[in-house]
């Protein structure tokens, strides 16, 4: 085995334990800041990966969008919403969880089944390693030119419902003055849709 | 060596790492009472998704990489539905004051 070789052999091996490793910790660790800054290491590992699988621009694209920005994005919804509460209690929790453990178990099972006895029509074509960059714009720009512009719309979307959702309350009278402000029909005073009955 | 031109690891050693990444989002997804560690599981699962969909575009694909046009938008597609996820996620905090999961059970039957 070559050099070259069993250096990738070796990266193959160091980054997919850090994904399974990183993304039990996410799943296992009861502190939930832990969870997020290990989400970010597991993300960096499967944009390692996808270095080694010939994706130069994926693997950029995934750390600037996941690692720049879902993961601060993640943080600072914990930072928002971190408030130390005690879980109520709830019967049958560990056969839940074990249930739920058998049930991923035998998914797992499955999966691997499939990937191993499927016979995929080894090997393909040659990769084209560095033109990929060139090859996805050729991509975007011709065949896959409407749900390049689709994903555009999405996005312009999202953004918007997302400012919509978690913006603040608006008050209904201008302060000053007291006269009504229409921006209250946008969003309602801050009353709860019910009564929290877990509270009572 | 399965595929020996395109160097030590088979595609399958990719295929079962995406699988495991994947049960061990699903677990989260079912399992966890935070409801942010709920998103969390499910970039788990988008990932792995993502890395199928990279090895399978280079080893089975290496000419036309569709595969990684389909992860670009994948992961923009995981984008958008994080910032819409974690906004609902703030809205029901201002409304229930808990991120526990079992206490959203509204539209339980």
């Amino acid at each position: 085995m070559t050099i070259a070789a069993s250096t990738e052999l070796i990266c193959f091996a160091l980054l997919g334990s850090v994904v399974i490793f990183g993304s039990l910790g996410v799943v296992l660790l009861s502190n939930i800041v832990y969870s997020a800054f290990l989400l970010g290491g597991v993300f960096m590992a499967v944009a390692g990966l996808y270095l080694l699988l010939n994706a130069s621009f994926v693997a950029a694209a995934q750390v600037l969008v996941y690692v720049g920005a879902v993961n601060v994005l993640i943080l600072f919804a914990i930072m928002l919403v971190n408030k130390k509460e005690d879980l109520i209690p709830i019967k049958g929790l560990r056969i839940r969880k074990l249930l739920s453990g058998g049930i991923c178990a035998g998914l797992l099972a499955l999966l691997i089944r499939v990937d191993i006895t499927t016979p995929w029509s080894l090997p393909g074509p040659v990769p084209i390693g560095e033109e990929a960059t060139v090859r996805i714009g050729e991509h975007l720009f011709t065949d896959y030119l409407l749900p390049f512009e689709l994903a555009s719309i999405l996005l312009l979307m999202a953004m918007i419902g997302a400012i919509v959702l978690a913006r603040r309350d608006v008050l209904g009278a201008d302060i000053g003055t007291g006269d009504p402000v229409d921006q209250g029909l946008i969003e309602k005073t801050n009353t709860p849709l019910l009564i929290d009955k877990s509270s009572t | 060596m399965l595929n020996s031109s395109l160097g030590p690891v088979p595609l399958q050693a990719y295929l079962v790492l995406a699988s495991l990444l994947f049960c061990i989002g699903v677990w989260g997804l079912i399992n966890s009472r935070n409801a942010v560690r709920v998103l969390m599981s499910i970039e788990l699962m988008l990932n792995a998704v993502n890395i199928n969909l990279m090895a399978f575009s280079s080893f089975l694909d290496g000419e036309l990489i569709r595969g990684q046009v389909f992860a670009v938008f994948v992961i923009t597609v995981a984008a958008a539905e994080a910032a819409v996820g974690l906004a609902i996620l703030l809205s029901l905090y201002r409304n229930r004051v808990t991120v526990d999961m079992e206490s959203f059970n509204l539209l339980r039957w």
